[in-house]
């Protein structure tokens, strides 16, 4: 057995890789599978040809425009929800009395999921709600300012859900970032923001990236709140939406089936250009010598 | 020099974290061009005088002083102190070029005068070679040269260094103390240098001060910090390594373990007062003839070169350390005579 694991090693293979058989196998079935049925279905639609329904979503404005409402909240939101992180994690990277609560309070919105998020947003920012009826009371607007079933409302539901993740992530990565280089940059003449902007920002940059990478995904596939405090015919009629009607409610698998993967793909090509840019940047250690 | 000073004064310099005084009345007067070392064991609050001196950390008493100029409520980059990191602390994303420039970019000087200023820097420190790479890309001792180029290249009136050998390897840590002692003498800095080893701030420096648990235990020339320690702590640290606790009994005679010295007493004692005596190994010799000394019995022996360092045994049971150029054996027998002169009296405690 020696030998064997040996002459394995020898050829970079370790035995202890085949461990990652069973996740392998466990991917392949939920992701890799379905994926690929799903191609299947989306080429084979009731008339039109391997791409009919393809051309379909692309010819029909109604479809097509999905698009285009989906990336206008979706990029937004994850990038507000970044940008957001930044500072407030910044000032929250050192140690100090009751960071843990603090961040228990910041990330608590994960645990709430969409549904109690938006019937929070209802509550609250609805014409009825205590925000408006506060403006209301004291003289600041005459009528009830619109917040939720547009635009704004979805915007607001992916901001509160997404923001914990993109907070958490941002945190993790500027901790990872030496703080005597900081020091160091202070003790060479460099005010707070020279300090900020010449030594964390660069360092933290790639990190940024893949954070917002991941929070745009997040809020591309947003659906229950695009549906529950948003405006699913209208502003906010999302691409996941499309999909979705199609699928359940006109019983067309082939064109739900396309929606999903062009859905796919232009998550595909935002990451790919977001990732593209971030090997630009100094992506190595983030340490300042040898410890 | 861009700012030159006269002296620099440090007025009950203290620092508590938690109630705990880390760093507790420090006074201490630089003196232009002075080489200073902060020496003591881990912990003792050696690092945390050098962040305080240099911004990086607010006092919680006292006061520093620029001559007339108090600086310690300027922040670290209004102090203009050069500071040399244990763990280096390079931009990983930038060259060694864009290392050193960055103080000189700091201050916004001509392009033309950066670069000047940057490439003597570069090629004082010998990495002239090297000015193109990442920090990532050097060794040990090449980035550790990158660090004091970065901090000298600003001509700062005080650098200020914190265990800066403690990384490297034990060749390199010879090569890298020559080189800091030639920067400093070339170029004139005041320093202050913090470390625990004991032979590189005898070595290198004009002045060592000897902390302890945040305390001062004593100031002065390498010289005299090794021949008249202060006290039994210094002493510990200087490398007297035997330390026996024994009894005054009369002048200059100490009893204890079946033993019977004489010393040098230091501070005020009184006869029938708990001592302790100290005294080097190389200040223990055989005796010339039998029956002069104090008959012992081997039980370590450590080879280092010419001479030998041995673990000895009284009669008494007292275990002693001693360095000879006999070739002794683990259960020789051998007689010892200690040096007087070198044999030091403390009281006990403290
Ligand atoms: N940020 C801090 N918080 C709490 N205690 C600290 C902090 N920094 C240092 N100390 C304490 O102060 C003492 C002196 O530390 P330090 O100056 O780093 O020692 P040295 O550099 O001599 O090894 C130690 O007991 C250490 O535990
Ligand atoms: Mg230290």
């Amino acid at each position: 057995m020696v030998a064997l694991s040996h002459r394995l090693a020898d050829r970079g293979i370790d035995r202890h890789l085949f461990l990652l058989v069973p996740a392998t196998l466990f991917v392949a079935a939920l992701f890799i599978y379905p994926f690929c049925y799903g191609l299947g279905l989306s080429l084979q639609p009731a008339q039109g040809g391997a791409f009919g329904a393809y051309r379909e979503f692309f010819t029909d404005a109604y479809q097509r425009d999905t698009i285009m409402t989906t990336l206008k909240i979706a990029l937004p939101a994850a990038l507000l929800n970044v940008v957001a992180s930044v500072p407030i994690a910044y000032k929250m990277r050192g140690r100090f009395r009751g960071k843990r609560l603090l961040t228990t309070v910041l990330v608590v919105p994960i645990t709430l999921g969409t549904v109690l998020t938006a019937e929070g947003l209802l509550n609250f920012l609805g014409p009825t709600g205590w925000f408006n009826r506060t403006l209301l009371a004291a003289g600041i607007v005459d009528t009830p300012l619109t917040l939720t079933h547009n635009y704004t409302g979805v915007f607001l539901s992916l901001v509160i859900t997404g923001f914990p993740f993109a907070f958490l992530l941002v945190l993790s990565y500027l901790s990872g970032i030496d703080p005597s280089l900081e020091r160091a940059g202070a003790t060479l003449g460099a005010g707070w923001a020279q300090r900020f902007f010449r030594i964390t920002l660069p360092l933290l940059a790639p990190g940024l990236a893949t954070t917002f990478c991941l929070t745009f995904v997040l809020a591309f596939s947003v659906f229950p709140s695009a549906i529950l405090v948003g405006d699913p015919s209208g502003s906010t009629r999302v691409i996941s939406i499309a999909a979705y009607e199609a699928a359940y409610v006109r019983y067309d698998y082939a064109a739900g089936s396309a929606a999903a993967l062009i859905m796919g793909l232009v998550e595909l090509i935002v990451i790919a250009v977001v990732l593209g840019l971030r090997s630009l940047l100094y992506t190595g250690t983030t340490s300042g010598g040898k410890g | 020099m861009t700012d030159g000073f006269q002296e620099l004064r440090l007025e009950g310099v203290s620092r508590s974290f938690g109630g705990s005084d880390a760093l507790a009345d420090l006074d201490l007067t630089i003196k232009r061009g002075e080489f200073i070392a902060l020496l003591g064991p881990s912990g003792c609050g050696k690092s945390t005088a050098l962040n305080c001196l240099a911004g990086l950390l607010p006092l919680t008493r006292g006061s520093i002083w620029r001559d007339e100029t108090r600086l310690d409520t300027l922040p670290a980059e209004r102090r203009g102190f050069g500071m040399v990191f244990q763990n280096y602390a390079l931009f990983p994303h930038m060259t060694v070029r864009g290392n050193v420039a960055f103080g000189l970019r700091m201050r916004r000087l001509p392009r033309a005068e950066i670069n000047r200023r940057t490439d003597e820097a570069i090629r004082l420190v010998r990495l002239d070679e090297h000015a193109a790479k990442l920090p990532g890309q050097l060794s040990g001792g090449q980035q550790q040269r990158v660090a004091i180029a970065r901090a000298v290249v600003l001509e700062p009136s005080l650098v200020l260094m914190d265990e800066p050998l403690s990384n490297l390897d034990a060749m390199l840590r010879l090569e890298m103390r020559t080189e800091i002692r030639r920067l400093h003498q070339s170029l004139g800095l005041t320093t202050v240098y913090v470390t625990h080893d004991q032979e590189e701030a005898l070595s290198m420096s004009d002045r060592l001060v000897v902390l302890r648990g945040g305390r001062v235990q004593q100031i002065g020339t390498p010289e005299q910090v090794h021949t008249q320690p202060a006290n039994r702590h210094v002493a510990g640290f200087m490398g007297y390594r035997n330390i026996l606790p024994m009894r005054l009994t009369e002048g200059s005679i100490v009893e204890g373990g079946g033993l019977t010295l004489r010393g040098t007493k230091v501070g005020e004692i009184a006869a029938g007062d708990a001592v302790e005596a100290a005294i080097r190994p190389e200040d223990i010799h055989l005796a010339a003839h039998p029956g002069e000394g104090i008959e012992v019995t081997t039980e370590v022996v450590e080879y280092q070169g010419r001479k030998v360092a041995a673990e000895v045994r009284t009669p008494g049971g007292v275990l002693l350390h001693l360095r000879t150029d006999r070739a002794l054996k683990p259960g020789d027998k051998a007689e010892l005579v200690f040096d007087p002169d070198r044999l030091l009296i403390f009281p006990e405690g403290d």
